[in-house]
Formats: C-alpha cells, sequence, structure tokens
C-alpha cells in the first residue's frame, strides 16, 4: 500500500463546491488530491478508476448518501478506505456511514493538521473516531439496555462493548486525543487504537437487536 | 408549453376580447373590483384541473377558491339543463391556456377532418336522441341535447389539443380503457357487462310510458346506475387518487416553504452578519457558532429557534452550553449520551456543570472547553475539561475558592460528588457524579453509598 511512502492519495466526495475547494487548498501537500466528485454516481465511476487510499466523503450526498458509495465501491475494492465528514450530523445517518464501512468519521469544523492527521491515520488502517461520534456509539450501544437485549444473539461479545473500550470512547467523547488517552490509562497508543478498532468492527458486524432500534427511535423522537 | 408553440406559420389568431392588449376601458375600471385575482388576463390553468382547467383559471384570475368554482359549475350544469357543460366546452375551445396566446380553435379551424368527425359523431348522438324522444322519455331528451354540441367540441380538443394537453387526457381516460394485453380482456369483459346492463336499464326506464308501477322505474334506475359504476368505476377512482395526490404534493410544497422561511430568518440572515464582520473572527466564530447549534436543534430536536423549555437532563446541558457560548464567545464542545427527565437533584448538577463551565470559560483561557454528560441506570456523570493553563489545587487563588465550594457544596448536599483535577499548564477537569434517585426501576444501586467522599484532589 502506497499510504507508507508519500502522501496519502485522497479522492474528496462532497456536493459543496466550496467546501471541496477549501479542504484541497488547505491540505495542500500533506496529501495528494486525485480527483474531485459531487454525487454517488461520479464518485463511484472516479473511485474505481483512480484507486486512492482513502476516499473523504461527505455523509449527506443527493443521490443517496455516502453509504452508497462505500457499499458499492467496497464490493469490488474492499481495500479502499473511507474518512466520512459531514457539517449537521443526524447521529442515525453517521452510524449508518460507519456501518456501511467507513474507518471513521470527523466533523467539518475539523482543524486542517486534524484532518490531515485523521486522513493519514485512516490510510494506516487504524480507525478515527471523533468525540461527537463516540458519544453516538456509547450512546446506541450503552444506553437503556432492553429486556430483549438480556439474551443477546449468537455473537454476543460483538453486542457489547468491554469497560475498557467504553472507558476510551469516554475519553474520546471528552475531546482527549489518542496520546493523552494512553497517559491517562496508563495503556500503550497502540492499546489505544487497538481499543478504537475494535469498537468499530463491533459497530460494522453487531446485528445487535438494540441498534437498529436505537436508529428508528432516534428518527421518531 | 414552449414559449413559442403558437407560432404554426400561421397568423396568430386573436382570440377571447380579455386580452390585455385590447382591453377596452370597462375592463380597466374594473380591474380594482376583482384586484384579489392574479390581474391577468384569463386563462386555462394547466397544472391545476379536472378537464380542461377552466374552473382553476377562472379561479386563479378573480382570486376564488378553485373548489368553489367546480361547485358552482357542476351545479349550473345540472339547473340549466345541461347547457353549462357545451358552454364549458366552447371555453375549453376559446380560452388559450395560461403562458400562451393560441386557443385550440386556431388550431381546430384548419382540422376539416376533425370538424367532419365532430359533426358525425353529433349527429349519432343526435339520432339516438330523437329515438329517446320518441319513446317519449324526457329527462334524457332534455339532457342529451345540448351534449351533442359538447360532444362535437370535445373531439375538436381531443384531435387539436396541444400535445402536452393530450397526454394529460389519455392519461384520464386510460383506466377507461386499460392497458396490457390482460387488461385489455378485463375492460372488454367490463365494457360489454355495463352494455347489457345499460341496454337493459335503459329498456325498462323507456317502455314506462304508460306504467304506474313504483318498482319498474327503481330497477331501471339501479340497473343504469350499476352499469355506469361499471364504466366510470376506475375512473373515478383514479380522480379520487389524483386529488389525494395533488394535496400531498402541495403539502410538501408548503413545508418547502417553511424550510426555506426558517432559513431565510436565521441561516441567510446570520450569513449576511457574518460578511459584514468578516474583519472580527471573534464575532464571526461566535455568529457561526451560534447559528450552527440553533439550526441543529432545529433539524435534530425539532426545537424552535427561542423555545427554552427544559424537561430534560441532555436539553439542560445543551442550554449550558448556548448561555455560555453566548456570554463569553468561547466554543462548547458537548457529548451527551442517553437522557433522563430533570429532577432537583439533577438540576442541582446541571447548576454545578453550568458554574465549572463559566469558570473554565472565564479563568482557562482555553480556546474550546468540552462538556461530556452521560446518564448511566444507576447514576448520572458530567466532566468539563478544557486544555487551559490550568492552576495549581493545592494553591487554590482566593477568587475560585468560593467557586469552588459552590460546585463541591452543592454536589454533595444532594448527595453527589465532585472532583477537581488541575495542574498549571495541563488544562482542568471537574468530574460530576450524581446518583440516581429510585423514581423508577433500577432503584437498588440509586442509594448514595458512595456520597459522602466530599472533595479532594
Amino acid at each position: 500500500m502506497s499510504a507508507t511512502s508519500g502522501p496519502p492519495r485522497v479522492v474528496l466526495v462532497d456536493d459543496h463546491g466550496i467546501f471541496r475547494s477549501g479542504v484541497r487548498s488547505e491540505l495542500g501537500t500533506r496529501v495528494e488530491v486525485l480527483g474531485e466528485a459531487d454525487d454517488v454516481g461520479p464518485a463511484i465511476e472516479l473511485i474505481e478508476r483512480v484507486l486512492p487510499d482513502v476516499v473523504l466523503l461527505d455523509v449527506h450526498l443527493p443521490g443517496g448518501g455516502g453509504q452508497a458509495v462505500i457499499t458499492e465501491v467496497k464490493k469490488e475494492h474492499p481495500e479502499i478506505k473511507f474518512l466520512a465528514l459531514s457539517a449537521s450530523d443526524a447521529p442515525e445517518d453517521v452510524i449508518a456511514v460507519i456501518r456501511a464501512g467507513a474507518r471513521g468519521y470527523v466533523t467539518k469544523t475539523i482543524s486542517t493538521t486534524e484532518l490531515a492527521d485523521a486522513i493519514k491515520r485512516v490510510a494506516d488502517g487504524d480507525a478515527v473516531f471523533s468525540h461527537r461520534l463516540a458519544g453516538f456509539v456509547l450512546d446506541a450501544f450503552a444506553s437503556a439496555p432492553s429486556p430483549d437485549d438480556v439474551k443477546p444473539s449468537f455473537d454476543p461479545e460483538l453486542d457489547q462493548l468491554t469497560t475498557r473500550e467504553r472507558e476510551v470512547l469516554r475519553l474520546i467523547a471528552q475531546g482527549y486525543t489518542y496520546k493523552e488517552i494512553a497517559r491517562e490509562l496508563f495503556i500503550s497508543g497502540k492499546t489505544v487504537e487497538s481499543h478504537v478498532s475494535s469498537v468499530l468492527r463491533k459497530l460494522q458486524l453487531s446485528s445487535r437487536h438494540q441498534l437498529t432500534r436505537w436508529a428508528t427511535e432516534r428518527r421518531l423522537a | 408549453m414552449t414559449q413559442d408553440g403558437h407560432w404554426h406559420g400561421q397568423p396568430p389568431w386573436h382570440g377571447p376580447p380579455t386580452r390585455q392588449n385590447q382591453e377596452p376601458d370597462w375592463v380597466r375600471h374594473t380591474r380594482k373590483w376583482r384586484n384579489r385575482g392574479d390581474g391577468q388576463p384569463l386563462r386555462r390553468h394547466p397544472e391545476d384541473r379536472l378537464a380542461g382547467g377552466i374552473a382553476a383559471g377562472i379561479a386563479a384570475w378573480r382570486g376564488w377558491s378553485p373548489t368553489t368554482v367546480r361547485i358552482v359549475l357542476a351545479v349550473a350544469a345540472f339547473i340549466s339543463g345541461g347547457w353549462a357543460v357545451p358552454f364549458y366546452v366552447l371555453g375549453w375551445l376559446l380560452i388559450p391556456v395560461k403562458g400562451q396566446e393560441t386557443s385550440i380553435a386556431t388550431r381546430a379551424k384548419h382540422d376539416s377532418r376533425g370538424v367532419a368527425l365532430a359533426l358525425a359523431l353529433a349527429s349519432v348522438l343526435g339520432v339516438f336522441l330523437f329515438l329517446a324522444g320518441a319513446f317519449n322519455n324526457t329527462a334524457i331528451e332534455s339532457y342529451g341535447w345540448p351534449q351533442v354540441f359538447s360532444l362535437a367540441g370535445l373531439t375538436l380538443i381531443w384531435r387539436n389539443a396541444p400535445e402536452n394537453e393530450r397526454a394529460g387526457m389519455r392519461r384520464l381516460v386510460q383506466p377507461l380503457v386499460g392497458g396490457g394485453a390482460s387488461a385489455r380482456r378485463a375492460t372488454r369483459l367490463r365494457f360489454a357487462g355495463a352494455a347489457v346492463l345499460l341496454a337493459v336499464g335503459l329498456g325498462w326506464l323507456l317502455s314506462l310510458r304508460g306504467g304506474t308501477q313504483l318498482l319498474q322505474p327503481l330497477g331501471g334506475f339501479l340497473l343504469v346506475a350499476a352499469a355506469l359504476v361499471l364504466l366510470f368505476g376506475p375512473w373515478w377512482l383514479r380522480i379520487a387518487r389524483d386529488l389525494m395526490l395533488e394535496r400531498q404534493a402541495r403539502a410538501r410544497a408548503e413545508e418547502r416553504a417553511d424550510i426555506a422561511a426558517h432559513m431565510h430568518d436565521s441561516v441567510l440572515q446570520t450569513l449576511a452578519l457574518i460578511q459584514r464582520r468578516a474583519e472580527d473572527p471573534q464575532a464571526v466564530v461566535q455568529l457561526a457558532r451560534a447559528q450552527e447549534r440553533e439550526l441543529r436543534s432545529w433539524l435534530f430536536e425539532g426545537r424552535a429557534p427561542g423555545d427554552t423549555d427544559i424537561s430534560t437532563f441532555a436539553e439542560g446541558v445543551r442550554q449550558i452550553q448556548r448561555d455560555v457560548e453566548a456570554l463569553h464567545g468561547i466554543p462548547v464542545e458537548i457529548v451527551t449520551v442517553a437522557d433522563c427527565p430533570l429532577d432537583e437533584h439533577l438540576n442541582a448538577l446541571l447548576m454545578a456543570a453550568r458554574e465549572a463551565t463559566v469558570n473554565a470559560a472565564k479563568w482557562s483561557g482555553a480556546a474550546v472547553i468540552s462538556v461530556y454528560a452521560e446518564v448511566e441506570p444507576d447514576k448520572v456523570n458530567v466532566a468539563v475539561r478544557d486544555r487551559g493553563k490550568g492552576f495549581d489545587p493545592a494553591a487554590v487563588p482566593g477568587d475560585r475558592k468560593g467557586v469552588a465550594e459552590s460546585i463541591h457544596g452543592r454536589m454533595s448536599r444532594h448527595g453527589g460528588e465532585a472532583t477537581v483535577q488541575s495542574a498549571p499548564g495541563e488544562g482542568t477537569k471537574v468530574t460530576l457524579t450524581m446518583p440516581r434517585r429510585a423514581q423508577s426501576d433500577s432503584a437498588g444501586r440509586s442509594e448514595p453509598a458512595e456520597q459522602a467522599k466530599g472533595q479532594q484532589r
């Protein structure tokens, strides 16, 4: 993977031209922008043509949303990584994009340095959780375990977070960096990474009743 | 409807006398009287129409409700003995569609085969009516004769209407004749059944020349009605469904207008303000943050701007965010996990959290404050954290001590707990924990077993 040599190769997918050009000029030489797309169809076509390391993907696209792009591209090219971002985030939309296969989620208010860092981490195979996503995930997994979930599904381990994962997520939600979390919990940075990746895996693989119900409730509320 | 659709290589027909360019004086004088309308000349309304769009056209012209006009027309058709129908058809022929200058009649004048067909169909109906008259059935006769003219007019319209209008008519008629092979068979059966019923029913009705039996007309009417339902049922259903769809579309349009209005009142205004204050980054950030928060709460919490009614814990935390950002101009990042209704203890927790947040905003010098709030089954946690200059808790300056007291004191009075972690240059973190009272299920663990720890660190 070329991620280790030279800057990550990136495709920008966002329906706001102003935002795309802003990100492009801000990121400058820290990443190599291979192209831009403004909707689902063109994005899939572009990504499958240039095969980037990372796709910076808006959660909300006119032609079906970010998850449509992920689902389609992952069929042929599971190695391409997606970093989701959005300005106005309904939790259920964000969780849907993550469950479709995005490796992380950041808000559009993120600073340029942090964004470049997040892209690099995703390119290296790590998961990137913003404080807001950590909150959503805790909310989805941790809130009000219902009677239906007392007897969990066939793989109970996927259906809940460990105490440690919960601690890590809580600190992320409070705005701690991975380094600060490592120091706070007396663990190594790599261990923090592995906890976050494990949360991501659970989020994507869990068939937990609770997750879908949570999303439905959020939508109805 | 193309703009030049009326140039068919023929001089434009100078149509109905209500056209603007040859408007007589009296029309202009009465303009005031009809100022409720759209002020445009009378035109058929292409979108909102059941047949020719004349009712909707009149409604728009006069500023009335289309439904009212339709009801009036229907009543008029009945009491005029059917004569309103040919007049409606005449209007359809003569009044141009909105946005165009030529009427269907312009084109129909040159359609000699259409004229012939119209005359032929009209004469067929005339013969039928003559026969009915011979059987001395006055009802059919009196309502039927005007329709000879309607039929002729409709034939001309059918042949000469613009393509898009014809498509609409075809769609309207389609459920009558059906489409597809199996549907066509069903249609044929339907038509056959209807024809038999109609023939028997009409025969029954026409045969009661001198008949005085009471049952006879009733049976005839029933059969005719059944035939009409069989014939036109699908069509009526279609019209009902179309009306419903139209209503839904209108509701959607209203919703969109609502959103547009909201965007204008909030987002666009803020963007304008931001442009005017571009030289003051602090103000710009503050404006953008406030707008983002308001829009977010409107979009995802269904909360109107200015609505400050607080009933749950998470709403209370958001309220702290709003107030501190507005008062101190420092962004407050909040994350809330789960939610629960407020009680007096949680109110105390909120007040302590507010105190801690305001402190951080005032003293820390940090660029952003993060507030994390989580509702667990047995307790509620709040962590207020900044990356500011921090302080040495052992050497607290006098003016901060009172504040710390108010946080600690408030928490412990309600059975909660507060810890403050800080060191110079390390930022500050205030952690607040309040046990939940046995208001619902998770009772046992909510007793304040660990409440008396007071303050340390």
